[in-house]
């Protein structure tokens, strides 16, 4: 019997939604972690029961959470996050040299073959990695210490690298992205780092092609199709076919090519999903209407999903992280809102339901596929 | 003993209920005290004070016989009543919110 399990980060705490094949009831564990912020939860991709939660708070700082059982028991596990050497130091908002800081773990990747090795995206910008289960943390410098690393700065969230895509095929290659500094890729298991920021336009820098400096919200890969990456950006809807070595333009006929997250479809390579928000200063989608758009071409053609979600009146965001695919024969998508709804489809975004409705805000959404 | 009081926060994180009973080799004092604290409960390391410098985190302040210590020197002696185990030593959350 295939189910689906949902792991939704929130502001107050850790949920767990589950459900069988049919994704219509769903049972909800939680919160976990009351109180706490929790940034992320993902699953191993070779261990379902193995879990990974990023916990934090303003008064105690960074905490790491393993579940061993799939979510029902939690424990902490290592926390100490320090930069390789003296770092250095990277520009803050006033433009002025600030020194490199652990603040937060954004993003937690655990490896696509063993339940131990995990991947952490920080705050301030730089890739941990564990490989005894979340016990013992080491950076991985190459990163953080690029010859860039100096023109690095915060985006308003912070300058925090919060996406990290490891490459199905080419096993030493990982790609990453830092607000505001852009996508890098790693074609040696992460020891040295190139931008591949060919083709973004950024507005608000002196230099709106420079090699550095590009705001990313969010990149997303199909993995039978590595060389292929969506990306959404502060504005604009990007895509390269070539592992990021150029970027081309297809937000198309989006009605705003502003928004933080980005998916592709489980089993369609060319179908993307994103969700459109007004703007940079305005973090509500447009006309108060929550609506998927879905390209079925790659990007480009753009259709709203809207069947069952609020279309009038709605003025929730829905952040980076916050949106996931299952890989059932008919694509599950889900998103969570900072409203604290958790929505999700069961037909690949042709209609949606609410999953739970009351959270506190979403910061993420994974999901599992269960056989 | 030492008895030790944590915010709730901590006192979950750790699956504590009620006070921590420390036993604490040589001089009581702030830093022995969350040394011992600590190796007691290895999941703190970093949640009261940052795990390279030892310095407290902002938000988290000391408080023991109705005084506030968290500005007092770490290597100071904590007053006898907590050394002899008749008040707790006290790790608080600051307040915040509205």
């Amino acid at each position: 019997m295939s189910g689906v399990r949902v792991l939704a980060g929130t502001r107050k705490g850790a949920f767990v939604l589950t459900s069988d094949g049919k994704r219509e009831k769903w049972d909800v564990q939680g919160p976990f972690f009351s109180g706490w912020e929790i940034y992320h939860v993902k699953g191993s991709p070779a261990n379902p029961d193995r879990i990974y939660a990023s916990q934090s708070s303003g008064w105690s700082g960074q905490v790491i959470q393993r579940s061993d059982d799939g979510g029902v028991t939690w424990d902490p596990v290592g926390n100490e996050f320090s930069y390789e050497g003296t770092p250095g130091t990277h520009q803050s908002f006033d433009g002025t040299q600030h020194p490199w800081k652990f603040l937060r773990v954004w993003h937690l990747e655990p490896s696509l073959h063993d339940p131990d090795t995990v991947y952490a995206g920080v705050e301030d910008a730089a890739l941990f990695k564990s490989v005894d289960a979340g016990k013992s943390w080491h950076e991985l410098p190459g990163l953080r210490t690029h010859r860039t690393g100096s023109e690095w700065g915060p985006g308003a969230g912070g300058m925090c690298l919060h996406t990290i895509i490891l490459d199905p095929v080419k096993p030493d290659r990982i790609f990453t992205a830092i607000s505001a500094a852009g996508a890098f890729r790693s074609d040696d298991a992460g020891e040295t780092w190139q931008p591949i920021n060919q083709g973004l336009l950024q507005e608000g820098i002196p230099d709106p092609d420079a090699e550095v400096g590009h705001c990313v919200h969010r990149i997303a890969m199909h993995p039978s199709r590595p060389d292929v990456l969506y990306m959404q950006k502060h504005w604009d809807v990007m895509r390269s076919d070539n592992a990021g070595e150029y970027w081309n333009e297809i937000s198309g006929d989006l009605p705003t090519d502003f928004g933080f997250p980005i998916d592709v479809h489980a089993h369609e390579p060319d179908t993307v999903y994103v969700v459109p928000i007004t703007s940079d200063a305005e973090h509500f989608p447009p006309e108060g209407k929550l609506r998927v758009y879905r390209s079925r071409t790659g990007g480009g053609d753009w259709e709203p999903l809207t069947k069952g979600l609020p279309q009038e009146n709605c003025y929730v965001n829905v952040y980076r992280d916050a949106m996931a695919v299952d890989s059932l024969d008919d694509c599950g998508i889900y998103f969570g809102t900072t409203g604290g709804q958790v929505y999700g489809s069961s037909d690949a975004g042709d209609s949606w339901a609410p999953i739970v409705r009351d959270l506190p805000a979403v910061l993420s959404v994974e999901v599992q596929t269960l056989s | 003993m030492i008895r030790v009081v944590l915010p709730a926060h901590l006192r979950t994180l750790a699956k504590i209920n009620g006070e921590v009973q420390l036993s604490v080799a040589g001089a009581v004092t702030q830093c022995s005290v969350l040394d011992a604290l600590e190796a007691q409960y290895p999941m703190l390391r970093g949640t009261i004070r940052d795990q390279q410098t030892k310095q407290r985190r902002a938000f988290m302040r000391f408080f023991a016989c109705e005084e506030d210590l968290s500005h007092e020197q770490i290597d100071a002696p904590l007053p006898e009543l907590v050394t002899a185990g008749k008040e707790p030593y006290m790790v608080v959350a600051s307040m915040a919110g509205g």
